[in-house]
């Protein structure tokens, strides 16, 4: 069994800062791996134990990221992948998913398997999972919780939707796009890390994928940002540093909410 | 006139229209009159002999024509999106909004990547520009920046977070055509072999909710969760939690509200030790009355509060339960 997973470089949204034109400040904002492309690399983890799968990770990116790949490679996948080209820059989620679907095709032809995280915390879009399964012309299922199963080129997973659990089957090649769940993911082990320094990353061009560079990054990209602005905040809060559980039974009666 | 706004109709597993379908439809009706009374088209997939139920709705919310696709109850991705790209291919919309639910945000990246254009996810506001272009507004970065998106080729598709505009007030009514459709259209290769429900009742709880009492990474343990419960029951309401305390696992993220969780809209909302990253507070600012209770006199969550309680939760929350007690 073949697995791609893909993943996503992203700054630590919990740590970000602002300029006061609304771009990012760069300095000192760290790079994380996306934490839901954690969870679907621990579902290619459990894939690989029930199957003996290879993974293959691929990311999309500036060469840095390759680093990223090499920590995906300490955690158990086998193979890293970076496609990498300036002309990626500025890619929306139709780019990428055009992108990553040709780089997939190249490299892993043969795949049963695409794992990607639900969500990425920059964007929030959870678009490019299934452009890449609609352009790889293969079914997808979204919001899973876990992989229970897979026999005969068959998976079943579980759905976790806002009205409960949804338990389908899908037959291989399929995509997956995998939420967070409640365990703990695996930590690399110090020598796991140490061999996968020396791990060979392969790197995808515009070139080796043979599109054309209107196909790619901004050019290639339908949608563009055309404004950017923090949200507005109300200012009109009352403040009490006393008598804090009054004030607020108080305030239920006047509201209302108590009787 | 204008070539016209399709709306997806969704219909839940209950057998109703999902009710992001009205207030996408409100939305379309503003933006309908911008672009020269652009006619608003619905698609639902239901059985014929339902829509005599649906009916009212359409009419009501300023349907103009709907297509309805019989035998296709069971909603399949892929059958979805073949259809609803042959849909538009015939006719030509300039503008697609879907429900930014769990099926909505399955389908249209689908439908938009098959249609070779682009999609602005989980939109919270919607216009036209001075050049007749949809700019859809959406949080990013976890709800800390917002960006108005441009799509420079059509349709031009957007999904939309239920719960953020209105839903149709009903005198926008319409000589609401219905049209009935065949395709052969099969393409199932997802099975669904079972529905549990019951898991996510908390977060359905979360939606219809009057009173929602939060916790954040403050609250400490479960303990501190359950004091919360506590209060939620004795003010009829129910509890809810900050990113922060289900990334630390006191709290089942089945409950998380915020951006990549629950949107709510309570009558009141008491934030009990969230420090109200952006990414929390995009999800509560729709609600009546907010209360927050901090430690931090600076924190954010003040912000968005209607009254703060600078103070420690771990001693205001336990009189204040002993205070409703005594009522």
């Amino acid at each position: 069994m073949k697995i791609a997973l893909c993943v996503k470089q992203v700054p630590d949204t919990t740590d970000i800062k602002w300029t006061e034109n609304n771009t990012m400040k760069r300095e000192g904002v760290e790079s994380i791996i996306n934490p839901y492309d954690i969870y679907a690399l621990e579902q290619a983890l459990k894939l690989k134990k029930m199957t003996g799968a290879e993974i293959t990770v691929f990311t999309m990116g500036p060469l840095q990221a390759a680093d990223m790949l090499k920590e995906i490679i300490a955690l158990g996948a086998d193979k890293g992948v970076l496609i990498s080209d300036k002309k990626f820059a500025g890619s929306d989620t139709y780019a990428t998913g055009k992108t990553v679907s040709t780089a997939i095709k190249k490299v892993l032809p043969d795949f049963d398997v695409i794992l990607c995280g639900q969500f990425a915390v920059d964007g929030d879009t959870a678009q490019t999972g299934p452009c890449i399964a609609n352009m790889l012309n293969i079914p997808q299922i979204t919001y899973v919780k876990e992989i229970n199963e897979f026999e005969q080129g068959t998976i079943t997973a579980t759905r976790l939707l806002d009205d409960g659990l949804e338990i389908v089957k899908v037959k291989t090649p399929a995509l997956l796009c995998v939420l967070k769940s409640e365990f703990e993911p695996t930590r690399a082990k110090i020598n796991d890390i140490i061999k996968a320094q020396d791990s060979e990353i392969q790197v995808v061009t515009l070139e080796t994928l043979g599109l054309l560079p209107e196909e790619v990054g901004i050019k290639g990209s339908p949608t563009c940002v055309s404004k950017a602005f923090r949200p507005e905040v109300k200012h009109n809060c009352e403040k009490f540093f006393e008598n804090g559980a009054e004030t607020i039974f108080a305030k239920l009666k006047e509201i209302g909410v108590v009787k | 006139m204008s070539r016209g706004i399709l709306l997806y109709a969704e219909v839940t597993r209950q057998g109703f229209i999902h009710t992001v379908f009205f207030e996408l439809a409100n939305k379309a009706v503003e933006l309908s009159k911008k672009l020269d009374n652009a006619p608003i088209t619905a698609v639902i997939f239901a059985q014929k002999d339902m829509i005599a139920d649906y009916k009212d709705g359409f009419v009501k919310s300023g349907i103009d024509k709907v297509f309805v696709y019989d035998g296709f109850e069971k909603y399949s991705t892929e059958t979805y999106t073949n259809i609803i790209v042959d849909l538009v291919r015939e006719i030509d919309p300039e503008i697609i909004l879907i429900g930014a639910t769990n099926q909505g945000r399955d389908l249209a990246p689908r439908v938009s990547s098959a249609l070779h254009t682009g999609l602005t996810a989980d939109c919270i506001g919607l216009d036209i520009n001075d050049k007749g272009r949809l700019a859809a507004t959406r949080p990013t970065f976890g709800g800390q920046l917002m960006a108005t998106i441009l799509c420079n080729r059509d349709p031009q598709m957007a999904t939309v977070r239920p719960k953020v505009f209105k839903p149709a007030s009903v005198d926008n009514v319409r000589d609401t055509e219905f049209i009935y459709k065949t395709s052969d259209e099969n393409a199932d290769n997802v099975e669904l072999v079972d529905f549990i429900k019951g898991l996510e009742d908390l977060k359905n709880e979360l939606d219809s909710a009057q009173v929602i009492v939060a916790g954040g990474k403050g609250m400490k343990g479960e303990d501190g969760f359950k004091m919360l419960q506590t209060l939620a029951d004795k003010l009829g309401g129910v509890v809810g939690a900050s990113r922060g305390a289900v990334d630390l696992g006191i709290a089942p993220h089945t409950i998380q509200i915020g951006q990549t969780g629950k949107t709510v809209t309570p009558k009141l909302y008491i934030a009990c030790a969230i420090s109200g990253a952006i990414q929390h507070t995009v999800g509560i600012t729709g609600s009546d009355y907010i209360i927050g209770i901090n430690k931090d006199p600076n924190a954010p969550i003040f912000d968005v509060c209607d009254l703060g309680i600078v103070g420690d939760v771990f001693d205001v929350v336990p009189k204040l339960i002993d205070m409703l007690e005594t009522i």
